[in-house]
């Protein structure tokens, strides 16, 4: 007796660059054709930013600044930062719920690229971090904020932003992948989030004041560094240096989190 | 003969846990094979490592005629899966949800329209076309994630429990939906807990337990084994459930259960039910309740492994799996 054979020859041995390039693109589709059915989901990415920009200048500014518009410089590029990695949480949140839901096994069980619900949900959650950087520059400059620098320099700034961003989600897939229930990816990252956005010179303008120790964690956290990088692209002052430590940083993260991940997702599954 | 399904000592150890014991089991072409057991038998195991969405631990299957593990890809372009949660994205609308399928199988935009229309109306699901998968029922989500599988027109089939949890009339209807695919020739691997719908559905029935086959053949040479219905008396006087028992034991030749004054034995020929009626008047045991009922899984499983299936302490052991998978 033998196994029967199936149309041997129309098969393809392997997923061929085009092919997998299509894939993702058609998964990021996916991910970003929702919105048109939901269309609450871009004002929920739009809501908190607008909130926090507005809550911070109107509370913080004269208190820290003297005034709202001196500390819209500080706690604009701050506030894009932070919120970048709040947003990098729906990465993780949205495949655990794919996981959760089975759909995750039906895209698997497809002659697909392998890494395709990934990129593609990745590209899909870079489109949205975008957007959500676009909203929160668009509050900054209707309550004051003025550009310090040109177009370019703008642009970087949101290539800077997003490739972080990009390197960063992986802590939440990596969260995405030991958790049982698309929730606590939330819970998780608002426990680490806070105090990594917050231990950082995102809203303030130095740590001088702080204690030594505490002082030398926040100077040389991810945070600050992107902060600080953002700021000399959108207002003025030293990027370069700045970037290329935040990016290391990133870059290091990703090292970290992506082999772990897949580990964590293969005894998963 | 050929088979579609081909495998031969499958196990699958999470940890500690050993989900599949080696499995064996052969589909032949364009046939439907029933895999019949309790929660946690084993059964989404058996069907994900033949979905090439894990690997076993040891053995081989050849889906197709390709090894799961080796030739994967090729697997997956002959295959269609339905899992026990219906895997369609709950945002999307049923149309796009097949669209969305048939892109990435690298069907033309126009024609995975075509499809996802011709598919939506086949599962009577035209109305809700363009309705985001969330405002579905039960039933039609099972139907839309069967028709997601379906898109790219596969050879083999795998049903991994797509009735439970569903009521009657939508049972009836997948039931109908899965007779006219194997008209189209498709050989379907069907896991599932209920005896009936192993019944209806498939030609042979595998039958499996703690993650071992514990018996195969047809539905028929199963029932032939353990019985394929069930009897049932209950006395109105409570004192004369023993000789209601000895009564229909020796009718049907088998081993009576008593249980709370409810006496039920499993016979293979309906006609016996009518003597029994005679047998138990002439003996002056006056019936409060008879009736005659299909032999329920647990029944079966009592005839082929002496033990019930046991379904809390199996789940408990799925989950213990499944968390095991998740944290290990």
């Amino acid at each position: 007796m033998t196994a029967a054979t199936f149309a041997p020859g129309e098969l393809s041995k392997r997923v061929s660059p085009g092919t997998a390039a299509r894939n993702v693109l058609t998964l990021a589709w996916r991910n970003l054709v929702q919105i048109k059915h939901n269309p609450m989901e871009l004002v929920d990415l739009s809501i908190q930013p607008i909130m926090f920009v507005l809550l911070f200048a109107y509370v913080f500014g004269p208190a820290m600044k003297g005034s709202v518009e001196a500390y819209l410089p500080i706690v604009i590029p701050g506030i894009i930062a932070q919120n970048a990695l709040f947003a990098g949480m729906s990465t993780g949140f949205g495949l655990n719920t794919d996981i959760a839901k089975g759909v995750f096994d039906r895209f698997r069980s497809l002659p697909i690229a392998r890494s395709a619900p990934l990129a593609g949900r990745i590209i899909a959650d870079t489109a949205k971090q975008a957007w959500s950087m676009a909203i929160l520059l668009a509050v900054g400059f209707a309550i004051g904020f003025r550009l310090g620098t040109n177009v370019l320099a703008l642009l970087t700034a949101f290539v800077l932003l997003l490739t972080f961003a990009v390197l960063f989600s992986w802590t939440s897939v990596y969260i995405a992948m030991k958790v049982n229930e698309p929730e606590k990816v939330q819970i998780f990252g608002f426990v680490v989030i806070f105090p990594l956005s917050f231990l950082s010179t995102a809203f303030i303008p130095n740590t001088d004041g702080i204690p030594e120790w505490l002082a030398f964690c926040m100077d040389n956290s991810p945070v600050t560094q992107l902060v600080t990088a953002m700021r000399g692209l959108l207002v003025g002052g030293p990027v370069l240096e700045h970037a290329l430590i935040a990016l290391a940083w990133g870059v290091g993260i990703a090292l970290v989190f992506a082999p772990l991940s897949l580990r964590a997702f293969k005894k998963r599954a | 003969m050929t088979y579609a399904i081909q495998a031969d000592g499958l196990v699958k150890r999470f940890g500690d846990t050993q989900a599949l014991a080696g499995v064996s089991l052969t589909a032949p072409a364009g046939a439907v094979l029933g895999v019949l057991g309790p929660n946690g038998a084993g059964k989404t195991t058996m069907t994900r490592i033949l979905a090439t969405l894990i690997e076993p631990t040891a053995g081989t299957a050849l889906v197709g005629g390709f090894d799961v593990v080796r030739e994967s890809h090729k697997v997956r372009q002959l295959i269609g899966l339905t899992g026990q949660y219906a895997g369609v994205d709950e945002m999307l609308t049923g149309t796009e949800n097949l669209v969305l399928i048939g892109r990435l199988l690298g069907i033309p935009r126009r024609e995975s329209k075509a499809r996802a229309a011709e598919l939506l109306e086949r599962f009577q699901l035209t109305d809700a076309a363009e309705r985001a998968a969330k405002t579905y029922s039960g039933g039609m989500r099972r139907r839309l994630d069967l028709a997601a599988s379906l898109v790219g027109r596969p050879q083999i089939l795998f049903l991994d429990e797509p009735t439970t949890g569903l009521d009657p009339r939508s049972r009836n209807g997948l039931w109908d939906i899965v007779r006219g695919l194997t008209d189209d020739g498709v050989t379907v691997l069907l896991t599932t807990q209920y005896l009936e719908e192993a019944d209806q559905l498939a030609d042979d029935i595998i039958v499996i337990d703690r993650g071992e086959v514990i018996a195969h053949g047809t539905s028929d040479m199963l029932k032939a084994q353990v019985g394929g219905q069930v009897l049932e008396v209950r006395p109105v006087e409570a004192a004369q459930a023993g000789t209601a028992a000895r009564i229909v034991g020796e009718l049907a030749d088998a081993d009576p259960e008593l249980r709370d004054g409810l006496v039920s034995v499993p016979i293979t020929d309906p006609g016996l039910m009518p003597v029994a009626v005679r047998r138990l008047d002439d003996a002056g045991v006056a019936v409060g309740e008879l009736s005659l009922r299909k032999s329920s899984l647990d029944e079966v499983f009592f005839a082929l492994t002496g033990h019930h299936t046991d379904d809390i302490d199996a789940e408990a052991g799925e989950l213990a799996a499944d968390k095991e998978g998740a944290s290990a």
